[in-house]
């Protein structure tokens, strides 16, 4: 398993070098004049390390496709993964458009969330079921990511765009809600550092349960505060839970991911605390000083380009070739399956957008909000849809 | 009709806010694109007389605004939007879950979701996407989308086609991007065009007055997409009938040979074998996975035979079968003939296809049989004589035997936990003794039975659930879905942009509108100045105003 070894090392690289990039293009804040041009040198050197990031991550889908017989696309964690990248992907090439180095420092980090989000799935290679086995896999898959990707630059375009405009001087809605957004930004990285830490400690406690009629059992990585419902504990000294997952909760393996928010919302909340403990600002009247000197209206044109340009790549991959796959895989192109619905709800959104934009009074502030809205919808049919409803689509 | 005279001549529709030729600003008109009291002019139309600004006085005037709109084409967006949310906070229908206590909404909803479950079965939620009025909620977006279109495209298809080089100063200096330049001599004039020609721009020139326009075409993208997603709606409609499209779904046994329903009796299909296969535990790549989530399937897959009734046009004549089409057909491969296609949807393995019993007395250790009989269980007799006298009647069948709070019942109709009651008449007996057998069970009702019934053999088959569709409207769907992608690439990845040049006694007025994308139309000006004395047009709106 050499390759598997060197995919999973690839991985690791790139993620280091997105790292290094960003420092980088955090170095371009320096204000003064006369370092204009180291500025630029350093914005140059972040995107080349972006690139070669970006390479070592496709030697990691190279190597892993290689390895598996399939395109790495056919679980959360390939998935999530991808996403990532097509999101680096997107950052890459409108940075040689718009030569803002900032956007980096903003893009790459939500990239690497979700990279590191995408690796505490199960990263084993997992066989296909015989619905995923056809070549519209990866036609399907990559295309919905990259168009996704591309929208997520708007998300981020629209964040530092609020980060850049709302009134800090005092807590009304708009530096509230920025604060609450920077807040659940917060809960991913709790979730990361939280699962990190306990697989480091190789944390493990089996439960045996009822799902869907069969007797089944379930290893959690993390302490159990809420056991599965009418779970028993199998393994022996170990955190006894606190309370069951209630049975409203569906989809495979409920109360182990339920478990896991809960626990996202402790650490995210103490790491929270922490920063504005140390900070003692807003995290958004704190970034606010840094973007003082980019331009509004090329954040707003920015955050509208990306949906612009990612809105016909995800009708095509989300609505289009998934509907071409589901006509020949299950006999019907369209059939109200939790997913498909809110692959439509995100294009109705972003359609809503497009149009709004047409009104005046709908640029700045309230498309920057729309571009925050949009990406939530995203990830609520990335995470929510998958683990918590139950559907076609339930691969995780 | 009331046409508009511009001073530069041009005769106007009636509700014209810009000049169609000059641009100037009509008065008494501006209030309709809100440019009273701006500095810069909305350009969103070409200041374009649309029917939905101009007339409101008949109701067909009323309803025609209303659905221009594009406030209110987004407000039905954003409820489609959130109803359709609505539908997936609990399983629609059609996705109850096998495990449910019921596959009876009424039952369900309430049982695993309790009161809100409840509202949400009584509010025909669980039924959503097929209620009639998010059935009127998709037609109104319909409606919207093509009221919206006419009443834009048509007059600003004009506007266009009627534009002048020659522009009013006015119109110039209420552009976003503007600058006027001293001391520019025609060389220099010479050189911009030169270097816009270079960048593609199409060049009018109006007596010195400079036109630079590209990509005009993008501005259609909008209602040529328009026009795919209603193609698509129309197919939609079209397919809710069953001449354009019918769905059969059909059980067939091994071995069995059934005509196909929706066929007519045309077609008749044989299933050969039912074949699913796992992925190897073996296999090092997977080994892990497998290990953790258990057995992973990796093939369903039917073995048919499809026949043509070649005799179908003789009433009641015996039909004769003639095999047009032998295939596998697997998850994601279909099988197609005539305008038929045939899909694997669904199996059943290991139900009974018969089962032999044997008669012998309650308290041979030896179980000798005197006699056996087989019962087919798709078609039980309700008598079996033996050989040897015995007569078995069939009291009860229950193919899918399970217990419902102490009462014997079946879970459904396929044989797949066969039970039965049986009355055994002894030879030359009219007193019965009865048992109860199925897989596992063998009860004797009263205890006191001289006879017993036992379980000799059985027999097993699969069964293959397909899907049989015709579908006529898949062409449509194509040819909208593809014009759709045409008309939003055409719009979202090209900008319509434009340049004018107003000479002056000295020097020149810089003028320039694109409908996105400000930030390229700043740079193709940048670089057509360039090594001249043109002062670069100035963003006259920022958006921290």
């Amino acid at each position: 398993m050499d390759l598997l070894n060197l995919s999973s090392t690839m991985l690791y690289t790139a993620f280091i070098l997105y790292l290094v990039a960003t420092l980088f293009f955090g170095a371009t804040i320096r204000q003064d004049k006369s370092e204009r041009r180291k500025k630029r040198k350093s914005g140059t050197i972040g995107i080349t390390i972006t690139i070669i990031g970006f390479t070592a991550q496709l030697v990691y889908l190279i190597t892993r496709w290689i390895a598996s017989g399939h395109a790495p696309v056919s679980n959360m964690f390939e998935f999530m993964t991808f996403l990532g990248m097509s999101m680096v992907l997107a950052f890459i090439i409108l940075y040689f458009y718009y030569k803002l180095s900032f956007l980096g420092l903003f893009a790459l980090p939500i990239a690497m969330i979700i990279i590191a989000y995408a690796s505490m799935f199960p990263t084993d290679i997992s066989p296909l079921v015989p619905s995923l086995q056809s070549h519209w896999l990866y036609i399907h898959v990559t295309t919905v990511a990259l168009g996704q990707g591309i929208l997520f630059i708007s998300f981020a375009a629209g964040i530092m765009y609020l980060i850049r405009q709302v009134d800090q001087s005092s807590l009304n809605k708009g530096s509230l809600w920025l604060e609450i957004v920077m807040y659940v930004m917060f809960l991913f990285i709790g979730f990361i550092v939280i699962t990190t830490s306990f697989n480091i400690m190789d944390y493990h406690a089996e439960f045996e349960y009822t799902e869907a009629g069969n007797v089944t059992t379930t290893d959690y990585h993390l302490p159990a505060i809420a056991g599965p419902n009418e779970g028993a504990l199998l393994t022996e000294g170990v955190m006894e839970p606190w309370f069951e997952t209630p049975t409203w909760m569906q989809g495979a393996d409920a109360g182990r991911k339920f478990n896991s928010v809960i626990w996202s919302f402790i650490t995210g909340t103490i790491l929270y605390g922490l920063v504005r403990l140390i900070i003692r600002k807003r995290v958004g009247a704190k970034l606010q000083p840094l973007l003082k000197n980019v331009k509004p209206d090329l954040l707003d044109e920015i955050m509208y380009r990306s949906v612009a340009i990612g809105f016909p790549v995800f009708t095509l991959g989300g609505l289009i070739f998934a509907a071409i796959w589901a006509q020949i895989a299950w006999g019907r192109f369209w059939g109200w399956d939790p997913k498909e619905v809110w692959a439509l709800v995100t294009w109705f959104f972003y359609a809503a957008f497009l149009h709004l934009r047409l009104s005046r009074g709908w640029h700045g502030e309230k498309s920057a909000w729309l571009a925050v809205g949009g990406f939530a919808i995203i990830m609520f049919n990335l995470i929510v849809v998958n683990l918590v409803l139950a559907g076609l689509h339930s691969y995780a | 009709m009331n046409k508009v005279k511009c001073e530069c001549g041009h005769v106007n529709p009636e509700g014209t806010v810009l000049c169609e030729a000059c641009g100037k600003p009509i008065e008494g008109n501006q209030h309709i694109d809100g440019n009273e009291g701006n500095k810069l002019l909305n350009m969103r139309y070409d200041g374009t007389a649309r029917r939905s600004q101009t007339y409101n006085k008949s109701i067909i005037d009323k309803i025609w605004s209303f659905f221009s709109s594009v406030k209110v084409g987004v407000w039905l967006i954003v409820i489609a939007l959130v109803a359709s949310m609505v539908g997936t906070i609990f399983p629609q229908e059609i996705y109850i879950p096998a495990d449910a206590v019921s596959r009876d909404p009424a039952i369900f909803y309430e049982d695993r979701y309790g009161i809100l479950g409840l509202i949400y079965y009584q509010l025909g939620f669980h039924n959503l996407y097929s209620s009639w009025w998010y059935m009127v909620l998709i037609a109104l977006i319909g409606i919207s989308l093509v009221i919206c279109s006419l009443d834009r495209f048509v007059p600003l298809y004009k506007a266009l086609k009627r534009q002048k080089a020659k522009r009013h100063e006015t119109f110039l200096n209420r552009q976003r991007l503007y600058s006027e330049s001293e001391q520019v001599t025609p060389d220099d004039i010479e050189t911009v065009k030169e270097n816009l020609k270079k960048q593609r721009y199409k060049i009018t020139d109006e007596n010195g007055h400079i036109l630079a326009e590209k990509g005009r075409f993008s501005r259609w993208g909008p209602y040529v997409n328009h026009i795919g997603l209603i193609i698509i709606l129309i197919a939609a409609i079209l397919r809710t009938t069953p001449l354009m499209h019918t769905e059969e779904y059909v059980w067939v046994r091994e071995g069995q040979q059934i005509v196909l329903p929706g066929t007519n009796g045309e077609y008749y299909i044989e299933n050969k074998e039912f074949i699913m296969e796992v992925h190897d535990e073996n296999d090092e790549r997977f080994a892990q996975a497998i290990q953790q989530e258990g057995v992973v399937p990796s093939n369903f897959q039917t073995d048919i035979v499809i026949y043509q009734e070649t005799n179908a046009s003789v009433p009641g004549a015996e039909p004769e079968l003639e095999p047009i089409l032998e295939e596998s057909i697997q998850m994601n491969k279909p099988a197609k003939f005539d305008r038929y296609t045939l899909y694997q949807s669904g199996y059943q393995v290991n139900e009974f296809t018969n089962m032999t019993f044997k008669v012998h007395e309650t308290d041979d250790p030896e179980e000798s049989s005197l006699g056996s009989f087989t019962i087919d269980l798709t078609n039980p007799d309700s008598i079996y004589e033996l050989d040897s006298g015995f007569r078995v009647q069939v009291d009860q069948y229950y193919p899918d035997y399970i217990l419902d709070n102490g009462i014997p019942t079946s879970e459904t109709n396929f044989p797949r936990n066969p039970a039965f009651v049986l009355s055994v008449y002894p030879p030359e007996s009219d007193t019965p003794e009865i048992s109860f057998i199925g897989i596992g069970k063998n009860i004797d009702a009263t205890g006191e039975n001289e006879y017993k019934v036992g379980i000799e053999d059985f027999e097993l088959h699969d069964v293959s659930g397909l899907t049989l569709r015709v579908d006529f409207t898949l062409p449509f769907f194509i040819l909208g879905a593809a014009i759709f992608m045409i008309g939003v690439i055409q719009g979202m990845y090209w900008q319509h942009r434009r340049i004018w040049i107003h000479p002056k006694e000295n020097g020149i007025l810089l003028a320039a509108h694109t409908n996105k994308n400000w930030f390229g139309i700043k740079k193709d000006i940048e670089k057509s100045i360039e090594n001249t004395p043109i002062t670069m047009a100035r963003d006259q709106q920022e958006l921290d105003e």
